[in-house]
């Protein structure tokens, strides 16, 4: 928790002056609201269940959840375009079943990682050509994306198959230790890729034409930008992080099913839906999508912790969330307007 | 383009040394069997603001378009500083120092101001963004130009004139050679233009070639050096500003004398028509935070023009006259039946039709034919299980296409494929079909040429001649005098003034209009 704290404190009067007078602008206040949303549930959770306040739980909600973070990241991207995707689901299985495979006919697991990524990668572009240049609705393309992932991921194979290659199974366990918490790599990887999406899309060229395209598609044809390169570019970066989203989760469950990770891809698009980014596009930041995912995962280890309510309680309050968040939304772009 | 070369420059004895910057030779672009563009030739010259002339259809924005690398060219040579150049896209235009302005502000609203100005060629460090040098570079082009906004704002923060100007910083930002302008003012205020203008002329004398397209004549005259003149696709002159007369031009422009305007004005009758009960009864008409309460009464057979700035409350006014918006407070009364009108359908139930004036988000299905477009009111007003027989659209399509001179005279013709003017001929046809006796005109005639406008306007005289009621509403207070019986003046949201219109002036409008803002100020203090 010590890192997360923000630097107060300030030196001069003129900073606490700007500190005392600061309003945050408009475009932050979706991801405020997750923030305190977040902040909300875990103090109630804390309240009421005493191991809730262990910080370890926050730890356990990023390695729990790091699959969905990094499936976020990817979505994130491509609905600031004014798109969707929803093959993620399906690529995540089949790169479980991909990487699970791969192992079992004793490929090296680095060989088998670069299979699965460029698998993802290349499912990613193929959507992303289809619907920039044949001009398919992006709902039409990745739902065939998905029904196409899913059925590779039978025809690999349509039983299960574990994993237990020693390099994987070390990488799933090895935790790092921050004083007495721990968190596991696969948390690391998932912040990481967080931090690079967050950099690529405030201080990138590619990351500003993803903004421009979701404000005004013809806008940003009409100033030059490159339209084409970044409409494909977010379905080859939303197919890798599937990809990475697919290892991230055959590690945490270790075997490779052609019925995992069914229907993820609506968690990808709630999380990123409920940390603040529009789903016309054009608004939105990837860390609100981390804070989407967490505040799913808490809603989750608070249903858990309470033991008394049925796990159905997690969608319905996914679901009732999501279209507060939507409502809200609509609410902020109308006064706008 | 015979006459320019035959004898060229007759009016350039004074830039006569000087280089054009860019030189159009002969081009000519064909969409399917549509001829755009027929061996169109343009000069554009440094210092210089060169207005491009015609009406709606007449080539301007295809001629742009294929200036700015949009459409590509059939056949033809653009030649930049004597050298050839071909444009296969926006980027390769602007990268040989063209810039471009649209209509519509093509920015993206939910990014930065600095960022709009910028974005595809923001200072980089390391590769990354240089978002501090970014605010820099922009606030600096922003005070060069005069321009008063802080560039970290969000862009859809500001009203569409400061977009427009921003979107014009950042034309200007590239070092342009040539910046074109296409109908920049169509959205602003007279105060608005007259900061555009500055903005236009520092830019001219620094040497920037300007290419500029506006309806307003007076614009043109104002800020106009030079202009080019094209009619169907084809070129008809190029002409020295100071030397042709605004008649002239016209003459140019049309092809045709002004006997459709001349017309009109004998047309417009100036009848005592507040006998007998009124059509339409408002009273206390209004809606929270949209429109005080408003009285209005209508008459058989008359044309109410609403005159008031942008934003008066004349736009509402009419909204609520057909029910788009549901009222809170007041009465309407639709020949002595007192109504709400809860919704659309129900005004056209009553006969009343309303023409938006946002005709592309309001009025046009683009992807549908004329025809179609036509016969959408009507249809919807029958309900959907009781289809038009076919002899009666075929006629009532072939009908209104002579009536309003709609081109090209083909109903199968896709809507978005025809100009402003004739769109919007379509949509009044797809009123008129539907016989209403009150018909809400707002902006009828905005951004469309001046002889769409004629038609038009002497199409809704007669009208009214036949017994029609008409409220029309329009930014031009010339048009709206001309045309009506009565006049209603709007301002901050509600009716101020109303009077029979008997030889009002413009003058006397704007002093109404700007006597109540006199007299605001007094009560203020």
């Amino acid at each position: 928790m010590s890192a997360v704290t923000a630097p107060t404190g300030s030196s001069s009067a003129s900073t606490w002056d700007r500190v005392r007078t600061f309003r945050p602008p408009n475009r932050y206040l979706p991801i405020i609201a997750t923030a305190a949303l977040f902040i909300g549930l875990f103090g109630v959770g804390g309240m009421r269940y005493d191991g809730l306040t262990d910080p370890q739980v926050l730890l356990s909600l990023l390695i729990d959840n790091a699959f969905l973070i990094v499936l976020g990241v990817g979505m994130t991207f491509v609905i600031l375009t004014g798109g969707i995707d929803l093959s993620v689901g399906s690529v995540v299985a089949l790169s479980t079943m991909i990487a699970a495979k791969t192992l079992d006919m004793g490929w090296s697991p680095y060989l088998s990682i670069v299979a699965v990524l460029a698998t993802g990668t290349l499912l990613g572009l193929l959507m992303g050509l289809l619907i920039h240049y044949f001009d398919i609705q992006p709902f039409i393309a990745t739902l065939a994306g998905l029904f196409l992932a899913r059925g590779l991921t039978y025809l690999i194979s349509v039983e299960s198959i574990s994993i237990k290659d020693p390099t994987f199974t070390d990488l799933a366990f090895r935790t790092v230790w921050i004083g007495d918490y721990y968190i596991r790599w696969t948390a690391i990887i998932a912040l990481l890729t967080v931090a690079v999406a967050a950099y690529v899309l405030g201080r990138t060229r590619f990351g500003r034409t993803v903004y421009a395209i979701g404000g005004n598609e013809a806008s940003a044809m009409l100033m030059g930008l490159r339209v084409a390169f970044t409409k494909v570019g977010v379905y080859v970066i939303s197919g890798f992080c599937a990809a990475l989203a697919g290892l991230l989760f055959s590690l945490y469950i270790l075997s490779g099913n052609s019925l995992h990770a069914i229907g993820m891809e609506l968690d990808a698009i709630a999380a990123v839906v409920i940390g603040g980014t529009l789903l016309t596009g054009g608004r939105g930041y990837v860390v609100g999508s981390l804070l989407g995912v967490l505040v799913l995962g808490i809603i989750k280890t608070l249903i858990s912790f309470d033991g008394t309510l049925s796990s159905y309680w997690i969608r319905i309050i996914t679901g009732v969330l999501l279209l507060a968040f939507v409502v809200v939304q609509r609410f902020a772009t109308r006064r706008r307007a | 383009m015979t006459q320019m070369r035959t004898q060229p420059e007759t009016a350039t004895t004074a830039a006569a040394e000087a280089q054009p910057v860019i030189e159009m030779r002969d081009i000519s672009i064909t969409f399917g069997t549509v001829r755009a563009l027929d061996e169109v030739s343009v000069r554009l010259f440094p210092g210089e603001v060169h207005a491009l002339m015609g009406e709606n259809g007449a080539g301007k924005s295809t001629l742009i378009k294929a200036l700015t690398g949009v459409y590509t060219i059939d056949s033809g040579v653009i030649t930049i500083d004597g050298e050839q150049h071909e444009f296969h896209s926006p980027a390769a235009s602007q990268a040989a120092g063209i810039s471009t302005v649209y209509q519509e502000v093509n920015l993206v609203p939910n990014l930065t101001v600095a960022e709009n100005m910028l974005l595809g060629r923001e200072p980089r460090r390391f590769g990354s963004i240089n978002v501090r040098e970014m605010n820099r570079r922009a606030r600096r082009t922003l005070l060069h130009l005069g321009i008063d906004v802080d560039p970290r704002t969000v862009l859809d923060e500001h009203p569409i004139a400061v977009q427009q100007l921003v979107a014009i910083a950042r034309a200007v930002d590239v070092e342009a050679k040539v910046l074109i302008l296409d109908e920049p003012t169509s959205s602003l205020d007279a105060d608005e233009v007259e900061k555009l203008f500055t903005v236009m002329r520092r830019l001219r004398d620094e040497g920037v070639a300007i290419v500029f397209v506006s309806h307003f004549l007076d614009q043109i005259y104002e800020i106009a050096d030079r202009m080019t003149i094209l009619r169907n696709g084809r070129l008809v002159e190029e002409r020295m500003v100071a030397e042709t007369s605004q008649l002239e031009l016209v003459r140019l422009m049309i092809g045709r004398e002004l006997e459709t305007l001349d017309k009109l004005d004998r047309a417009a009758p100036r009848t005592e028509s507040e006998t007998g009960t009124p059509v339409l009864t408002a009273v206390g008409l209004g809606r929270k935070n949209t429109l005080e309460a408003t009285d209005l009464e209508l008459f058989e057979g008359e044309v109410v023009g609403i005159a008031g700035l942008l934003g008066s409350g004349r736009t509402e006014l009419a909204r609520l006259l057909f029910g788009a918006d549901t009222a809170d407070t007041g009465d309407l009364t639709v020949r002595s039946h007192k109504r709400r009108l809860r919704s659309p359908r129900h005004a056209i139930d009553r006969k009343i039709a309303f023409s938006s004036e946002d005709r592309k988000a309001e009025g046009v299905v683009g992807d549908l034919t004329v025809a179609d477009n036509m016969l959408l009111a009507l249809q919807a007003s029958r309900g959907w299980l009781r289809p038009i027989p076919q002899a009666t659209r075929t006629r009532l399509v072939k009908d209104y296409i002579e009536a309003l001179d709609i081109r090209p005279a083909d109903p199968t013709a896709l809507m978005r494929n025809l100009s402003g003017g004739n769109q919007q001929k379509v949509l009044l046809a797809r009123w008129l079909i539907t016989d209403p006796e009150v018909l809400i005109l707002d902006e009828p005639t905005r951004g469309i040429d001046i002889g769409a406008k004629a038609q038009i306007q002497a199409k809704v005289a007669e009208l009214a001649a036949k017994g029609m009621s008409v409220v029309f509403i329009s930014a031009e207070l010339e048009e709206v005098l001309r045309l009506s019986d009565r006049l209603v003046v709007m301002r901050d949201r509600r009716k101020i003034h109303e009077q029979t219109n008997d030889d009002v002036s413009v003058r006397d409008v704007l002093e109404i209009i700007a006597g109540e803002a006199r007299g605001e100020e007094r009560t203020d203090a």
